[in-house]
């Protein structure tokens, strides 16, 4: 499975990731930050890492097993 | 380099709001840094005031902080002066073509070997959302309570008009698009135009019911056209939208080759006159 990093550091709760991802794998869940909610079914297409404005998320692919 | 070690990491996050597209046009920035292998040292980042201006802010290459509208003004100095550096222009809307756009048109006519990244947010986001000289008409804005009733600029054809010979456009969250489009902005000798349209979610998004960030994203995308396929539209069909990718890139020489040409030239006829 794919390991999904959010950065709470880094990350303001624009929840951009969880609108871009084609695979409603994130969700945004109270207080405020996203949160990985289905990781089986991430496609690995790094459109939530590409796009967060804030550097907050990233995404390591592993082959399929 | 890889693009993020042009990134100062150590002060992120940015001050910019959640969910404003600055933070994917800095990605962008890096990812041309890092294609066209500029060196911290040889390159510089110059800028206005405003949101974007502020990108300088998180990034390593060395900077020249200006004053609003002006930055063209203080980077053409430094071309000039030195012109093996990268000089990246940094501006928004109002930035460049509102406050700036005089400087904007002539910058474009002299064709010093600038590389102008103009981000488009269609407001004034730093103080407050007020209407800029890209502001969509019947938008509403902190200045436009009742919707704004001047035509915009297109920036792209208005840097055609006055004479540009780079001009691209994209939109940021097409974030390799977006680099793809500086670094061959920063290849040519011409001065170049890339104008990335980025969302101001704060402002012009709330004001125009857009009230999720993501929302605005989804506004901006419907409207992009690639190049090849407007090229198949009709003008109605293109009404309201806007076309992305590289929009002209024709040949010409940069104002420093001109320049040595012209004092070699002055040089010639010097030298002949002694002679005879
Ligand atoms: C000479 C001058 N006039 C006005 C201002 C106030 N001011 C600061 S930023 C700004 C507008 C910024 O808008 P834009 O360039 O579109 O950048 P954004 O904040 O949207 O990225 C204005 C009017 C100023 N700093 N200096
Ligand atoms: S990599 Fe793609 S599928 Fe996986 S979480 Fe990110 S956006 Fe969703
Ligand atoms: S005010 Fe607008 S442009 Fe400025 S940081 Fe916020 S969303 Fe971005």
């Amino acid at each position: 499975m794919n390991v999904i990093e959010i950065n709470e550091n880094r990350c303001k709760g624009c929840g951009l990731c969880v609108g871009f991802c084609p695979k409603d794998v994130l969700e945004m869940r109270l207080p405020r930050a996203p949160q990985v909610i289905r990781e089986d079914l991430c496609i690995g297409c790094k459109q939530c890492e590409l796009k967060c404005p804030d550097f907050a998320i990233t995404v390591e692919v592993k082959s399929h097993a | 380099m890889r693009w993020d070690e042009y990134l100062k990491k150590e002060r992120l996050p940015s001050f910019w709001c959640a969910g404003c597209g600055y933070g994917q046009v800095m990605r962008s920035l890096a990812m041309a840094l890092e294609k066209t292998r500029a060196a911290l040292e040889n390159t510089v980042i110059v800028s206005g005031i405003g949101c974007w201006g502020h990108v300088d802010s998180w990034m390593k290459p060395n900077a020249f902080h200006g004053i609003h509208g002006r930055a063209l003004a203080f980077a053409t100095g430094i071309k000039l002066a030195s012109p093996a550096l990268n000089v990246i222009v940094v501006m928004g809307d109002g930035d460049g073509v509102t406050i700036g756009g005089n400087h904007f048109i002539h910058a474009c006519r002299r064709n010093v070997g600038l590389t102008a990244v103009v981000c488009n947010n269609l407001n004034y986001g730093m103080t407050g959302g007020q209407y800029s000289g890209t502001t969509p008409e019947d938008s509403i804005t902190s200045t436009s309570r009742y919707g704004h009733i001047e035509q915009s600029f297109d920036i792209c054809r208005l840097a055609e008009a006055a004479g540009a010979h780079f001009i691209a456009r994209s939109i940021s969250e097409n974030v390799v698009a977006t680099a793809d489009c500086i670094a061959e902005g920063m290849k040519r000798e011409n001065f170049a135009v890339i104008e990335v349209m980025s969302p101001c979610t704060t402002h012009y998004g709330r004001n125009n019911n857009m009230r999720k960030p993501i929302e605005m994203y989804r506004r901006i995308k419907s409207l992009a056209v690639p190049v090849g396929t407007a090229a198949k539209l009709s003008s109605e069909q293109m009404e309201g939208k806007f076309v992305t990718g590289i929009l002209l890139d024709r040949p010409g020489e940069d104002y420093f080759t001109r320049y040595q040409n012209n004092i070699k030239v002055k040089a010639q006829t010097a030298a002949k006159e002694e002679g005879t």
